[in-house]
């Protein structure tokens, strides 16, 4: 016997749905993404987010039944992202997913954001089971943590300040590339020298694992204003690849260190700054050097969707998860109080 | 004819059952929780009840708005996922038809008022004709000063017609209406004053037998206000354009500008925190950001 998941994610600015089976097999991924509206004004406006959240929803959430050519008496549970995220974003698909699994008799799962994300590199990758290394990276969250059995996770490190992919949409607006940032600085760099300019590595006292990048977005700021006062051009692809290696050598080394005091040697990376083509290239050198198994999920499965909600929705469903009625919107929830 | 009655729009969470013109069941609560928590448990609940068979729903109804965006949103994210399980239609009642609809056969105006914040409220006027109610002036926002000298001026009120305000809105009018409002006016009582999904429910019914109802994807909420990002935008791109610049510069212009209200945005949102959690605009404020 199957079980299928119709799983809902609406925590940022992507309105997303998936059908899901067994938590390995994709049935349907739609994904209506609002980034050209919230473009114009240089970031994402939660207002506007679910506004346009509470206009799509229906659509999408169709569409992935019939891409799936199921029907919601078919599905076994309805799954919903519950945080962290944009609290009027979340609400919007928490209550859509309760009404449809109360409506067609159903029980409702929520699901933690983190935890889809990690759980996104199941999809493509079979032989991946816990335990294992999993660095979670995207423009809201900055996450190293143990993945030690299904469902069960163990955080070493997090951001103190920005999120990776935060400090990359300011840099990329400081320096002109504009909104999203990720992309944009990942392209520009690839055209600068990386050992352009040296920005610091920030370490958090007392810390091992976590991470600041709050310290790396305002060196690059300096060197702006630095530059501006003195009349020096600034050679925007070096300082983007310079900005980009800082990021990305921090992300490396920390996830390598816990790797080899852990004694684990399985990594998987995931989030949408897992997409960014120098940290993949740097984490892939740094754990063939070291022996390691490096996991990272396409594109599609990096950034937000619903596929890795229904996947990490199984695992807790299997585990006789449910959630009650009265589930609600976290916008700061944390993994471990999941 | 069954229809489910859902209004999440005020302070106010309220859910009701009505079939073949009865209403079957109610339940309402004025209580801090968020609809989010409150809303479908309490559906749950009287559903069991009344040992409601879900099938047999018609359509389901809404108080789509004015009101709390994030209350709104609840309620109408919650009537979609109806709608679309069970395949049927959602019935968009005008939150302040709503409202007014508690006072049913009464004489004069009725007037409720919600509390819009920005010194206004949302306010609509109405008048029952036996118990069909009809719009004298449809819901909008407006300042408390100009609602009254609204209500002073009218046609009706010169006649000799009185007002009841309801809703609410009303602590924020009630000093400058007893003070300045020339015509005899008078507050409904508690059990009447609020948003009630059984007023909801009887009034879609009407709309229902008038074909006024949409299907469930259709739906989106009555917001009677652009976010604070777009009006602000707005009014930038007003300003831009009373200097006549370029065509090329305006729209960089116009980029840099709607950063700085999304900046400006993040930065009032670690001043000013929202005790209530779902009250008009407040989702704007959620995400805070470090300024570069």
């Amino acid at each position: 016997m199957s079980v299928d998941i119709l799983a809902i994610e609406t925590s940022c600015d992507e309105t997303a749905c998936a059908v899901v089976r067994d938590g390995r097999e994709i049935l349907s991924n739609v994904i209506y993404t609002q980034i050209d509206m919230h473009t114009v004004f240089g970031g994402v406006v939660p207002e506007l987010a679910s506004r346009a959240h509470i206009d799509k929803i229906n659509y999408v959430v169709q569409k992935a039944l019939d891409d799936a050519g199921k029907t919601l008496e078919d599905v076994d549970a309805v799954a919903v992202t519950y945080g962290p995220g944009l609290v009027g974003a979340l609400l919007v698909g928490v209550a859509e997913a309760k009404a449809m699994a109360w409506a067609a008799g159903k029980p409702i799962i929520g699901v933690h954001h983190i935890e889809g994300h990690i759980s996104a590199n199941y999809i493509e990758h079979p032989d991946l089971e816990p335990p294992y290394l999993g660095l979670i990276v995207s423009g809201g969250h900055t996450h190293l943590v143990v993945v030690e059995d299904w469902s069960k996770y163990r955080i070493l490190g997090r951001t103190v300040d920005d999120a990776a992919g935060e400090a990359y949409d300011k840099v990329a607006r400081a320096i002109g590339l504009g909104y999203p940032g990720g992309p944009k600085i990942d392209r520009e760099a690839k055209k600068g020298d990386p050992n352009a300019v040296h920005f610091p590595i920030a370490h958090v006292n007392g810390s091992e694992y976590d991470f600041s990048f709050s310290g790396i977005k305002s060196a690059v700021l300096n060197y702006l204003n630095h530059a501006q006062m003195t009349g020096d051009a600034v050679d925007r692809a070096d300082l983007a690849a310079s900005f980009q290696k800082a990021v990305v050598d921090v992300l490396v080394e920390h996830t390598i260190r816990a790797a080899k005091n852990l004694k684990i040697n399985r990594i998987g990376m995931a989030g949408g700054v897992a997409s960014n083509s120098a940290l993949r290239a740097a984490m892939q050198e740094a754990c063939t050097r070291e022996g390691y198994s490096l996991y990272i999920p396409s594109p599609i499965f990096c950034t937000d969707n619903a596929a890795m909600i229904g996947v990490a929705a199984y695992h807790e469903y299997m585990a006789g998860v449910r959630s009650g009625w009265d589930l609600n919107a976290v916008p700061s929830l944390r993994l471990e109080d999941r | 004819m069954k229809i489910l009655a859902l209004d999440s729009s005020g302070l106010v969470a309220s859910v009701a059952i009505i079939a073949d013109g009865i209403l079957l069941a109610e339940y309402t609560v004025n209580y801090k929780k968020t609809h989010s928590q409150t809303l479908l448990p309490m559906l749950d609940e009287i559903a069991r009840m009344v040992e409601l068979d879900k099938k047999t729903i018609d359509a389901i109804a809404v108080a789509a708005g004015p009101g709390s965006f994030t209350g709104l949103r609840i309620g109408s994210a919650t009537a979609k996922g109806l709608g679309l399980a069970l395949q049927k239609p959602i019935i968009e009642v005008p939150t302040l038809a709503g409202i007014a609809y508690n006072l049913g056969f009464v004489k004069g105006l009725v007037c409720p008022v919600m509390d819009a914040r920005r010194q206004q409220v949302y306010s609509g006027i109405y008048r029952f004709e036996g118990d069909r109610l009809v719009t004298v002036r449809d819901q909008t926002p407006i300042s408390v000063t100009d609602l009254i000298a609204e209500l002073n001026g009218m046609e009706e009120t010169l006649t000799g017609e009185g007002v009841i305000f309801l809703g609410d809105g009303v602590p924020v009018l009630r000093s400058e209406a007893d003070s300045t409002l020339s015509v005899p006016h008078s507050y409904a009582p508690a059990h009447l004053a609020m948003q009630r999904a059984g007023a909801v429910g009887v009034l879609a019914c009407q709309l229902y037998a008038e074909g006024k109802y949409v299907p469930a994807e259709k739906h989106v909420p009555i917001y009677l206000r652009k976010s604070q990002a777009e009006q602000q935008r707005d009014r930038m791109k007003g300003e831009s354009a009373g200097n006549a610049p370029a065509e090329s510069d305006l729209i960089s212009v116009q980029v840099e500008a709607a950063s700085k209200v999304v900046e400006e945005l993040r930065a009032r949102a670690r001043t000013e925190a929202d005790p209530t959690g779902g009250t008009p605009d407040n989702s704007e404020f959620q995400k805070t950001e470090e300024n570069p």
